[in-house]
Protein backbone atom coordinates (compact mmCIF):
# COMPACT_ATOMS: atom_id res chain seq x y z
CA UNK A 1 0.00 0.00 0.00
CA UNK A 2 1.29 3.38 -0.73
CA UNK A 3 1.54 5.65 2.16
CA UNK A 4 1.71 9.15 1.98
CA UNK A 5 4.61 10.51 3.56
CA UNK A 6 4.45 13.54 6.59
CA UNK A 7 5.85 16.62 7.08
CA UNK A 8 6.58 17.34 10.83
CA UNK A 9 8.06 20.35 12.59
CA UNK A 10 9.44 19.85 16.19
CA UNK A 11 11.76 20.82 18.85
CA UNK A 12 14.29 18.82 20.13
CA UNK A 13 15.96 20.23 23.26
CA UNK A 14 15.17 23.27 21.94
CA UNK A 15 16.32 22.93 18.35
CA UNK A 16 13.87 23.03 15.67
CA UNK A 17 13.90 20.07 13.25
CA UNK A 18 11.64 19.56 10.38
CA UNK A 19 11.48 15.89 8.42
CA UNK A 20 8.96 13.89 6.31
CA UNK A 21 8.36 10.30 7.50
CA UNK A 22 6.49 7.48 6.90
CA UNK A 23 3.50 7.67 9.76
CA UNK A 24 4.80 4.33 10.63
CA UNK A 25 8.07 5.88 11.79
CA UNK A 26 8.02 5.30 15.59
CA UNK A 27 9.51 8.58 17.43
CA UNK A 28 12.48 6.52 19.02
CA UNK A 29 13.11 5.67 15.61
CA UNK A 30 13.12 8.88 14.18
CA UNK A 31 15.32 10.51 17.01
CA UNK A 32 18.30 8.32 16.34
CA UNK A 33 18.18 7.70 12.65
CA UNK A 34 16.42 11.13 11.31
CA UNK A 35 17.85 13.51 13.63
CA UNK A 36 21.34 11.17 14.65
CA UNK A 37 20.45 11.24 17.96
CA UNK A 38 21.63 8.30 19.56
CA UNK A 39 21.31 8.80 23.00
CA UNK A 40 17.51 7.52 23.08
CA UNK A 41 18.16 3.76 23.66
CA UNK A 42 15.81 1.29 22.26
CA UNK A 43 15.28 -1.78 23.83
CA UNK A 44 11.70 -3.78 23.75
CA UNK A 45 9.65 -1.61 21.53
CA UNK A 46 6.91 -2.55 23.16
CA UNK A 47 6.69 -0.07 26.35
CA UNK A 48 7.84 -2.39 28.98
CA UNK A 49 11.99 -1.20 29.26
CA UNK A 50 11.77 2.10 29.66
CA UNK A 51 15.37 2.76 28.15
CA UNK A 52 13.30 5.08 25.27
CA UNK A 53 11.91 6.94 27.40
CA UNK A 54 11.68 10.70 26.13
CA UNK A 55 9.68 13.89 27.46
CA UNK A 56 7.25 15.24 25.45
CA UNK A 57 5.75 18.73 26.24
CA UNK A 58 6.78 18.28 29.70
CA UNK A 59 5.73 14.64 30.70
CA UNK A 60 7.70 11.63 29.90
CA UNK A 61 6.61 9.20 27.56
CA UNK A 62 7.91 5.69 25.62
CA UNK A 63 9.18 7.25 22.30
CA UNK A 64 8.16 3.81 20.93
CA UNK A 65 4.75 4.13 21.98
CA UNK A 66 4.79 7.39 19.85
CA UNK A 67 5.11 8.22 16.31
CA UNK A 68 6.97 10.55 15.21
CA UNK A 69 3.96 11.93 13.30
CA UNK A 70 2.19 12.39 16.89
CA UNK A 71 4.87 14.85 17.52
CA UNK A 72 4.29 17.89 15.22
CA UNK A 73 4.69 20.68 17.14
CA UNK A 74 6.01 19.22 20.65
CA UNK A 75 8.59 20.23 22.39
CA UNK A 76 10.79 17.01 23.04
CA UNK A 77 13.44 16.60 25.53
CA UNK A 78 16.07 13.80 25.31
CA UNK A 79 19.19 12.81 27.22
CA UNK A 80 21.31 14.60 25.19
CA UNK A 81 20.10 17.89 26.47
CA UNK A 82 20.65 17.04 29.86
CA UNK A 83 24.44 17.53 29.70
CA UNK A 84 27.71 15.76 27.97
CA UNK A 85 30.46 13.85 28.47
CA UNK A 86 32.65 17.03 29.74
CA UNK A 87 29.65 18.86 31.11
CA UNK A 88 27.55 16.26 32.88
CA UNK A 89 24.20 17.64 34.31
CA UNK A 90 22.94 17.09 37.62
CA UNK A 91 21.06 13.92 37.15
CA UNK A 92 23.86 12.18 35.43
CA UNK A 93 26.46 13.61 37.78
CA UNK A 94 24.15 11.73 40.47
CA UNK A 95 24.36 8.96 38.65
CA UNK A 96 28.10 8.79 38.19
CA UNK A 97 28.60 9.70 42.11
CA UNK A 98 26.29 6.76 43.00
CA UNK A 99 27.08 4.31 40.71
CA UNK A 100 23.83 4.73 39.31
CA UNK A 101 25.00 2.73 36.40
CA UNK A 102 27.07 -0.69 34.74
CA UNK A 103 26.40 -0.78 31.44
CA UNK A 104 24.40 2.25 30.81
CA UNK A 105 22.02 1.02 28.08
CA UNK A 106 18.96 2.01 30.30
CA UNK A 107 20.65 5.02 31.36
CA UNK A 108 19.35 7.53 29.19
CA UNK A 109 15.69 6.45 30.06
CA UNK A 110 16.21 6.53 34.05
CA UNK A 111 17.54 10.19 33.21
CA UNK A 112 14.45 11.30 31.50
CA UNK A 113 12.23 9.36 34.05
CA UNK A 114 13.54 10.53 36.67
CA UNK A 115 13.25 14.47 35.42
CA UNK A 116 9.86 13.91 35.06
CA UNK A 117 9.46 12.60 39.00
CA UNK A 118 11.80 15.14 40.43
CA UNK A 119 9.82 18.16 38.25
CA UNK A 120 6.11 16.32 39.70
CA UNK A 121 6.02 13.98 42.07
CA UNK A 122 6.97 14.14 46.22
CA UNK A 123 9.26 11.23 46.09
CA UNK A 124 9.56 12.09 50.32
CA UNK A 125 10.21 8.38 50.83
CA UNK A 126 11.55 5.19 49.40
CA UNK A 127 8.61 3.80 48.49
CA UNK A 128 7.68 6.23 46.42
CA UNK A 129 11.21 6.25 44.68
CA UNK A 130 10.39 3.12 43.62
CA UNK A 131 7.14 2.96 42.65
CA UNK A 132 8.29 6.12 40.39
CA UNK A 133 11.12 4.02 39.19
CA UNK A 134 9.07 0.86 38.62
CA UNK A 135 8.51 1.89 34.54
CA UNK A 136 12.10 1.49 33.89
CA UNK A 137 14.16 -2.09 34.03
CA UNK A 138 17.47 -2.22 34.74
CA UNK A 139 19.60 -5.83 34.64
CA UNK A 140 22.70 -4.61 36.19
CA UNK A 141 22.75 -2.46 39.01
CA UNK A 142 19.88 -3.95 41.36
CA UNK A 143 18.66 -0.76 41.91
CA UNK A 144 19.94 0.37 45.12
CA UNK A 145 22.44 2.57 43.49
CA UNK A 146 19.84 4.26 41.20
CA UNK A 147 17.50 4.60 44.45
CA UNK A 148 20.44 6.54 46.49
CA UNK A 149 20.76 8.64 43.47
CA UNK A 150 17.34 9.77 43.45
CA UNK A 151 17.21 10.21 47.05
CA UNK A 152 20.05 12.95 47.44
CA UNK A 153 18.26 14.37 44.30
CA UNK A 154 15.13 14.28 45.83
CA UNK A 155 16.81 16.27 49.00
CA UNK A 156 18.18 19.29 46.74
CA UNK A 157 15.35 19.32 45.04
CA UNK A 158 13.23 20.10 48.72
CA UNK A 159 9.34 19.17 48.55
CA UNK A 160 7.03 20.20 45.87
CA UNK A 161 5.66 23.57 45.86
CA UNK B 1 9.40 -4.84 15.45
CA UNK B 2 8.67 -1.86 13.30
CA UNK B 3 4.87 -1.44 12.30
CA UNK B 4 3.32 -2.34 9.12
CA UNK B 5 2.36 0.55 6.83
CA UNK B 6 -0.75 2.50 7.73
CA UNK B 7 -2.33 6.48 6.49
CA UNK B 8 -2.16 8.81 9.60
CA UNK B 9 -4.91 11.40 10.10
CA UNK B 10 -4.55 13.73 12.96
CA UNK B 11 -8.28 14.53 12.89
CA UNK B 12 -9.88 17.65 14.44
CA UNK B 13 -13.22 16.76 15.10
CA UNK B 14 -14.99 14.01 16.22
CA UNK B 15 -16.82 13.69 12.75
CA UNK B 16 -14.23 13.91 10.85
CA UNK B 17 -12.25 10.64 13.16
CA UNK B 18 -16.46 9.27 12.51
CA UNK B 19 -16.12 9.59 8.67
CA UNK B 20 -12.25 8.58 8.06
CA UNK B 21 -13.24 5.10 10.46
CA UNK B 22 -15.85 4.57 8.31
CA UNK B 23 -14.29 4.85 5.26
CA UNK B 24 -11.69 2.33 6.46
CA UNK B 25 -14.22 -0.10 6.19
CA UNK B 26 -13.29 -1.97 9.57
CA UNK B 27 -9.38 -1.72 9.01
CA UNK B 28 -9.05 1.95 10.92
CA UNK B 29 -8.06 2.43 14.43
CA UNK B 30 -8.37 4.79 16.39
CA UNK B 31 -5.17 6.25 18.63
CA UNK B 32 -5.62 8.32 21.66
CA UNK B 33 -2.66 7.44 24.37
CA UNK B 34 -1.68 4.21 22.00
CA UNK B 35 -0.31 2.66 25.24
CA UNK B 36 -2.20 -0.58 24.54
CA UNK B 37 -2.72 -0.25 20.49
CA UNK B 38 1.15 0.72 19.51
CA UNK B 39 2.54 -2.55 21.58
CA UNK B 40 -0.10 -4.42 19.07
CA UNK B 41 1.13 -2.55 15.97
CA UNK B 42 4.76 -2.70 16.69
CA UNK B 43 4.25 -6.45 17.17
CA UNK B 44 1.79 -6.42 13.77
CA UNK B 45 -0.84 -7.99 15.68
CA UNK B 46 -2.85 -5.03 14.53
CA UNK B 47 -2.38 -3.74 10.90
CA UNK B 48 -4.42 -0.44 9.97
CA UNK B 49 -4.53 0.99 7.02
CA UNK B 50 -5.27 4.30 8.84
CA UNK B 51 -4.78 5.13 12.32
CA UNK B 52 -7.10 7.97 13.22
CA UNK B 53 -5.59 10.50 16.02
CA UNK B 54 -8.02 11.93 18.08
CA UNK B 55 -6.04 13.76 20.04
CA UNK B 56 -6.12 17.23 18.66
CA UNK B 57 -10.00 16.91 18.73
CA UNK B 58 -10.89 19.93 21.54
CA UNK B 59 -13.35 19.15 24.55
CA UNK B 60 -12.52 15.42 24.69
CA UNK B 61 -10.02 15.95 27.02
CA UNK B 62 -12.16 16.73 30.56
CA UNK B 63 -13.56 15.51 33.35
CA UNK B 64 -16.98 16.80 33.78
CA UNK B 65 -19.64 16.33 36.74
CA UNK B 66 -23.35 16.14 35.19
CA UNK B 67 -25.60 14.98 37.86
CA UNK B 68 -24.25 12.32 39.72
CA UNK B 69 -22.26 11.47 36.80
CA UNK B 70 -18.79 12.29 36.20
CA UNK B 71 -18.12 12.14 32.36
CA UNK B 72 -14.86 11.29 31.00
CA UNK B 73 -13.55 11.87 27.54
CA UNK B 74 -11.60 9.91 25.17
CA UNK B 75 -8.22 11.92 25.41
CA UNK B 76 -8.12 12.06 29.54
CA UNK B 77 -4.93 10.78 30.78
CA UNK B 78 -4.85 8.07 33.82
CA UNK B 79 -2.28 10.90 35.28
CA UNK B 80 -5.33 12.97 35.04
CA UNK B 81 -7.96 11.22 36.67
CA UNK B 82 -5.38 10.22 39.06
CA UNK B 83 -5.15 13.87 40.30
CA UNK B 84 -8.58 15.14 39.21
CA UNK B 85 -10.17 16.96 42.56
CA UNK B 86 -13.67 15.54 41.43
CA UNK B 87 -12.73 12.14 41.16
CA UNK B 88 -11.09 12.40 44.44
CA UNK B 89 -14.33 14.11 45.97
CA UNK B 90 -16.83 12.19 44.63
CA UNK B 91 -15.47 8.55 43.24
CA UNK B 92 -12.62 7.91 46.31
CA UNK B 93 -12.56 4.19 45.32
CA UNK B 94 -11.12 5.08 42.05
CA UNK B 95 -8.85 7.85 43.06
CA UNK B 96 -7.46 4.73 44.68
CA UNK B 97 -7.40 2.00 41.33
CA UNK B 98 -5.17 4.79 39.83
CA UNK B 99 -2.40 3.85 42.19
CA UNK B 100 -2.24 0.28 40.39
CA UNK B 101 -2.60 1.85 36.90
CA UNK B 102 0.84 0.70 34.96
CA UNK B 103 3.70 3.09 35.62
CA UNK B 104 4.27 7.06 35.56
CA UNK B 105 5.27 7.10 32.22
CA UNK B 106 2.31 5.26 30.95
CA UNK B 107 0.37 7.06 32.44
CA UNK B 108 1.21 10.38 31.16
CA UNK B 109 -0.21 8.87 28.04
CA UNK B 110 -2.87 6.35 28.55
CA UNK B 111 -6.13 7.28 28.73
CA UNK B 112 -9.41 6.25 30.81
CA UNK B 113 -11.25 5.09 27.97
CA UNK B 114 -8.51 3.77 25.86
CA UNK B 115 -7.95 1.24 28.52
CA UNK B 116 -12.05 0.66 28.44
CA UNK B 117 -11.98 -0.24 24.54
CA UNK B 118 -8.94 -1.97 25.13
CA UNK B 119 -10.83 -4.53 27.62
CA UNK B 120 -7.98 -6.20 29.07
CA UNK B 121 -9.52 -8.81 31.04
CA UNK B 122 -6.92 -7.93 34.18
CA UNK B 123 -6.63 -4.06 33.69
CA UNK B 124 -8.22 -1.42 36.30
CA UNK B 125 -10.43 0.80 34.26
CA UNK B 126 -12.50 -1.73 32.52
CA UNK B 127 -13.54 -3.05 36.17
CA UNK B 128 -14.41 0.26 37.55
CA UNK B 129 -16.30 0.97 34.55
CA UNK B 130 -18.64 -1.87 35.58
CA UNK B 131 -18.54 -1.17 39.18
CA UNK B 132 -19.63 2.10 38.80
CA UNK B 133 -22.70 1.59 36.12
CA UNK B 134 -20.79 3.06 33.36
CA UNK B 135 -22.30 3.94 30.41
CA UNK B 136 -20.06 3.99 26.91
CA UNK B 137 -20.75 6.93 24.26
CA UNK B 138 -19.68 5.29 20.90
CA UNK B 139 -20.01 7.68 17.54
CA UNK B 140 -20.32 6.60 14.12
CA UNK B 141 -21.49 8.14 10.63
CA UNK B 142 -24.55 6.01 11.82
CA UNK B 143 -25.11 8.70 14.93
CA UNK B 144 -23.90 8.20 18.34
CA UNK B 145 -24.68 5.02 20.68
CA UNK B 146 -25.20 4.52 24.50
CA UNK B 147 -23.60 1.22 25.44
CA UNK B 148 -24.40 -0.46 29.20
CA UNK B 149 -20.92 -1.23 30.40
CA UNK B 150 -22.76 -4.63 31.81
CA UNK B 151 -23.12 -5.13 27.37
CA UNK B 152 -19.51 -3.54 26.40
CA UNK B 153 -17.15 -6.36 27.69
CA UNK B 154 -17.35 -9.16 25.58
CA UNK B 155 -14.29 -10.92 25.79
CA UNK B 156 -10.57 -10.44 26.62
CA UNK B 157 -9.98 -7.81 24.22
CA UNK B 158 -13.45 -7.97 22.54
CA UNK B 159 -16.68 -4.63 23.21
CA UNK B 160 -19.12 -4.08 21.95
CA UNK B 161 -18.10 -1.43 19.52
CA UNK B 162 -18.61 -1.74 16.17
CA UNK B 163 -15.61 -1.29 13.43
CA UNK B 164 -17.05 1.88 12.20
CA UNK B 165 -17.65 3.24 16.24
CA UNK B 166 -15.32 4.94 18.50
CA UNK B 167 -15.59 6.13 21.78
CA UNK B 168 -15.99 10.08 22.74
CA UNK B 169 -16.68 9.66 26.65
CA UNK B 170 -18.02 7.30 29.60
CA UNK B 171 -19.92 8.58 32.37
CA UNK B 172 -19.78 6.91 35.58
CA UNK B 173 -21.71 7.12 38.68
CA UNK B 174 -20.47 8.99 41.70
CA UNK B 175 -21.09 7.50 45.05
CA UNK B 176 -22.69 8.84 47.98
CA UNK B 177 -19.92 10.79 50.86
CA UNK B 178 -21.03 8.06 53.26
CA UNK B 179 -19.68 5.34 51.07
CA UNK B 180 -16.96 3.22 51.85
CA UNK B 181 -15.32 1.22 49.55
CA UNK B 182 -12.13 -1.11 49.12
CA UNK B 183 -9.93 -2.31 46.72
CA UNK B 184 -7.19 -4.67 46.64
CA UNK B 185 -5.28 -5.85 44.00
CA UNK B 186 -2.57 -8.70 43.84
CA UNK B 187 0.61 -8.62 40.84
CA UNK B 188 3.68 -9.81 41.25
CA UNK B 189 5.29 -6.18 40.41
CA UNK B 190 4.52 -2.93 40.81
CA UNK B 191 2.01 -1.72 37.64
CA UNK B 192 1.79 -4.95 36.11
CA UNK B 193 -1.57 -6.74 35.11
CA UNK B 194 -3.39 -7.81 38.25
CA UNK B 195 -3.48 -11.98 39.23
CA UNK B 196 -6.82 -10.68 40.91
CA UNK B 197 -8.53 -8.24 41.93
CA UNK B 198 -11.56 -6.93 44.14
CA UNK B 199 -13.27 -3.58 43.35
CA UNK B 200 -16.37 -3.03 46.00
CA UNK B 201 -18.57 -0.35 47.70
CA UNK B 202 -21.16 -0.46 49.91
CA UNK B 203 -23.22 2.10 52.87
CA UNK B 204 -24.12 0.85 56.21
CA UNK B 205 -27.95 1.81 56.44
CA UNK B 206 -29.52 0.64 60.13
CA UNK B 207 -26.23 -1.12 61.08
CA UNK B 208 -26.20 -3.55 57.90
CA UNK B 209 -24.32 -2.68 54.36
CA UNK B 210 -26.48 -1.30 51.91
CA UNK B 211 -25.94 -0.38 48.12
CA UNK B 212 -23.41 -3.18 47.82
CA UNK B 213 -21.13 -3.58 44.68
CA UNK B 214 -19.03 -6.05 43.92
CA UNK B 215 -16.32 -6.43 40.96
CA UNK B 216 -13.49 -8.20 40.30
CA UNK B 217 -11.07 -8.71 37.27
CA UNK B 218 -8.01 -10.79 36.35
CA UNK B 219 -10.05 -13.85 36.97
CA UNK B 220 -12.11 -14.47 34.06
CA UNK B 221 -12.20 -13.36 29.92
CA UNK B 222 -13.94 -10.28 31.28
CA UNK B 223 -14.14 -7.67 33.93
CA UNK B 224 -16.87 -8.86 36.65
CA UNK B 225 -19.81 -7.80 38.65
CA UNK B 226 -21.21 -10.73 40.96
CA UNK B 227 -24.66 -9.74 41.86
CA UNK B 228 -24.79 -12.97 43.63
CA UNK B 229 -21.95 -11.61 46.48
CA UNK B 230 -23.30 -7.97 46.20
CA UNK B 231 -26.90 -9.90 47.60
CA UNK B 232 -25.54 -12.06 49.67
CA UNK B 233 -23.71 -9.09 51.49
CA UNK B 234 -26.63 -6.65 51.09
CA UNK B 235 -28.38 -6.45 54.28
CA UNK B 236 -25.81 -8.14 56.87
CA UNK B 237 -23.21 -6.48 58.87
CA UNK B 238 -19.60 -7.54 57.74
CA UNK B 239 -18.48 -10.28 59.95
CA UNK B 240 -15.94 -13.18 60.02
CA UNK B 241 -18.53 -15.38 59.40
CA UNK B 242 -20.32 -13.57 56.50
CA UNK B 243 -16.47 -13.28 54.91
CA UNK B 244 -16.11 -16.78 54.80
CA UNK B 245 -19.47 -17.21 53.28
CA UNK B 246 -18.19 -15.00 50.52
CA UNK B 247 -15.18 -16.74 49.59
CA UNK B 248 -16.82 -20.32 49.59
CA UNK B 249 -19.53 -18.51 47.29
CA UNK B 250 -16.66 -17.33 44.88
CA UNK B 251 -14.91 -20.76 44.50
CA UNK B 252 -18.25 -21.73 42.33
CA UNK B 253 -18.71 -18.76 40.93
CA UNK B 254 -15.37 -17.91 39.38
CA UNK B 255 -13.39 -19.88 36.69
CA UNK B 256 -10.11 -18.60 36.60
CA UNK B 257 -7.34 -19.53 33.88
CA UNK B 258 -4.49 -21.52 34.85
CA UNK B 259 -1.65 -19.26 32.76
CA UNK B 260 1.99 -19.10 32.78
CA UNK B 261 1.60 -15.88 35.86
CA UNK B 262 -0.54 -18.30 38.04
CA UNK B 263 -2.51 -21.17 38.15
CA UNK B 264 -6.49 -21.19 38.63
CA UNK B 265 -6.57 -22.85 41.81
CA UNK B 266 -4.02 -20.01 43.22
CA UNK B 267 -5.99 -17.58 41.21
CA UNK B 268 -9.52 -18.52 43.38
CA UNK B 269 -7.25 -18.45 46.84
CA UNK B 270 -6.57 -14.67 45.79
CA UNK B 271 -9.82 -14.00 45.00
CA UNK B 272 -10.93 -15.24 48.09
CA UNK B 273 -8.59 -13.48 50.06
CA UNK B 274 -8.45 -10.14 48.40
CA UNK B 275 -12.70 -10.19 48.66
CA UNK B 276 -12.02 -10.87 52.41
CA UNK B 277 -10.00 -7.73 53.05
CA UNK B 278 -11.77 -5.40 50.37
CA UNK B 279 -15.24 -5.99 51.86
CA UNK B 280 -13.46 -4.99 55.83
CA UNK B 281 -12.09 -2.22 54.43
CA UNK B 282 -15.20 -0.96 52.37
CA UNK B 283 -17.10 -1.65 56.12
CA UNK B 284 -14.83 0.28 58.52
CA UNK B 285 -14.49 3.22 55.70
CA UNK B 286 -18.53 3.14 55.38
CA UNK B 287 -18.27 3.41 59.21
CA UNK B 288 -16.04 6.28 59.12
CA UNK B 289 -17.80 8.13 56.94
CA UNK B 290 -20.65 7.44 58.49
CA UNK B 291 -19.74 8.36 62.02
CA UNK B 292 -18.11 11.70 59.94
CA UNK B 293 -21.37 12.67 58.47
CA UNK B 294 -23.32 11.97 61.84
CA UNK B 295 -21.19 14.65 63.98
Amino acid sequence: MPEKKITLSVSVNGVAHTATVEPRMLLSDFLRHELGLTGTHVGCEHGVCGACTVILDGRSARSCLTLAVQAEGVEIETVEGQGSVDRLGRIQEAFRQHHALQCGFCTPGFIMAITDMLRHHPLESDEQIREALSGNICRCTGYEHIVNAVRELARERGPLT
Amino acid sequence: MKPAPFEYLAATSAAEAAEALAAANGDGKIIAGGQSLMPMINFRLVKPTILIDINRIAGLDRIEKHGERLRIGATVRHRMTATDALVHRHIPILHDAMHHVAHLTVRNRGTFCGSVCHADPAAEMPVMTLLLDGTITALSIRGERQIAASDFFVGSLMTALEPDEFVTSIDIDTLPPETGWGFEEFSRRHGDFALACVATTLRIVDGVAGDVRFGMMGVGETPLRLPDIETLVEGQAISEMLLQDVSETLKGLLHPNTDIHASADYRLHLAGALARRALRDAWTRATLRKDGADA
